[in-house]
């Protein structure tokens, strides 16, 4: 955590309450993002992944304010940045294999030519 | 023995160990949440067209709940800022707001699954599907109450009935609007049920992962919940002796239950919504 928000030892309560502002303004946009996300579902945007891409870009908006935010991410040690860096790598190519699975082309739906 | 650096940052993490150890266990959930929706973009991706199902969710409640848990965010970070502030009184009441809020949430997703448990599909001798909320059984037979088909724009129908229209079977709901129709109960006698299933984790692939997602965050939820009731009754005792130290659990905790939330923010439209 950064030294503004955390454990160094020397924030003081001002710093403290000038946070508390910027709180009660991520769970606001947090509260109206929620609504904005049921909404969007109702609309027809013509192609279902329209929806899906609206849905899941409202989604990751809320997730970069409640972990830049909430868990100080946006002003954090290298430590954590090092470890959020290795599991967002690890992340990502989990999700890349999952859909290289899906790929008709990909080499695990090879089928041998059996008699 | 006294553990190190619970208040003191360590010289080459710049961080008390608490903080390092909290980071790397929600590095290793997000792998273990990240399986599992590996899993459902499998699953659903590898769903014959139009039989993946929508609309059997309750929206408004799964809303509700996902409010909740922005609020619980709100206050337990709330009470962590009021022990930096030093205000032991308020750190009490949000954390108590905290706790108050992780148990709405559960128990909205407990009649949530309720629901489900009691929701069921029959499948008659003739073909015919009945879809519905059981209101009472025995040993002759079985009464439901028909269940309305949900009008989702992007679901007009819920597309499951495609699936069971292509198998040659004959969907019975009470439509919407239809006079008497509405909510009507059916009494079936059981020499006619060929089959006989309710909606929890068995009944279908969509069924099954979303019992799974779901009760693992609820597990978290909970967990997280008796944690931060230790810190609000027995466990806050430490902030007469070790405020600082205190303060650092509250936010380790914190930072875990923010995750939770983290979690939900996904977990709430791939479920309900799309």
């Amino acid at each position: 955590m950064s030294n503004t928000h955390g454990h160094g030892g020397h924030d003081d309560a001002h710093d403290i309450s000038k946070a508390v502002k910027t709180y009660i303004f991520i769970f606001g946009a947090l509260m109206v993002g929620t609504v904005i996300t049921v909404l969007a579902s109702f609309i027809p945007f013509g192609n279902p992944k329209v929806n899906i891409a609206v849905a899941l870009l409202i989604a990751s908006v809320k997730a970069f304010l409640v972990a830049g935010y909430f868990m100080h991410l946006i002003s954090e040690r290298k430590m954590i940045y090092g470890i959020l860096g290795a599991t967002a790598f690890f992340f990502a190519g989990l999700m890349y294999l999952t859909l290289w699975s899906m790929e008709p082309t990909s080499i695990i739906h090879f089928i041998p030519n059996v008699p | 023995m006294d553990i190190p650096y619970t208040v003191t940052p360590r010289q080459d993490t710049g961080l008390f160990n608490a903080k390092v150890g909290i980071w790397l266990f929600l590095a290793s959930e997000v792998m273990l949440f990240g399986a599992l929706f590996s899993s459902y973009i499998l699953l659903r991706v590898g769903a014959a067209p139009g039989t993946w199902p929508h609309g059997l969710l309750n929206i408004p409640l799964g809303t509700l709940n996902t409010l909740v848990l922005i609020a619980s965010s709100m206050t337990v970070i709330m009470a962590w800022a009021s022990l930096k502030m030093n205000r032991f009184g308020n750190f009490k009441i949000f954390q108590g707001l905290t706790v108050l809020c992780a148990l709405t949430f559960v128990i909205i997703k407990s009649f949530e699954y309720r629901d489900k448990f009691s929701h069921y599909e029959i499948i008659k001798n003739d073909g015919t599907v009945l879809d519905g909320h059981l209101i009472s059984q025995d040993k002759d037979s079985v009464t439901l109450h028909l269940a309305e088909p949900k009008k989702h724009p992007n679901a007009a129908v819920i597309q499951e009935e495609k699936k069971e229209e292509a198998a040659g079977l004959k969907v019975a709901h009470a439509e919407a609007g239809a006079e008497g129709a509405h909510h009507a109960p059916v009494t079936v006698p059981r020499s006619e049920i060929k089959k006989m299933e309710n909606y929890g984790p068995w009944h279908n692939t969509y069924m099954a992962i979303y019992f799974t997602l779901t009760g693992l965050h609820a597990l978290h939820v909970i967990g997280g919940a008796l944690v931060m009731s230790f810190f609000w009754g027995p466990g806050s005792k430490m902030w007469r002796t070790e405020p600082e130290r205190f303060t650092n659990r509250i936010e380790v905790s914190g930072l875990f239950w923010h995750f939770v939330d983290l979690v939900w923010i996904f977990l709430f439209p791939v479920l309900y919504l799309l």
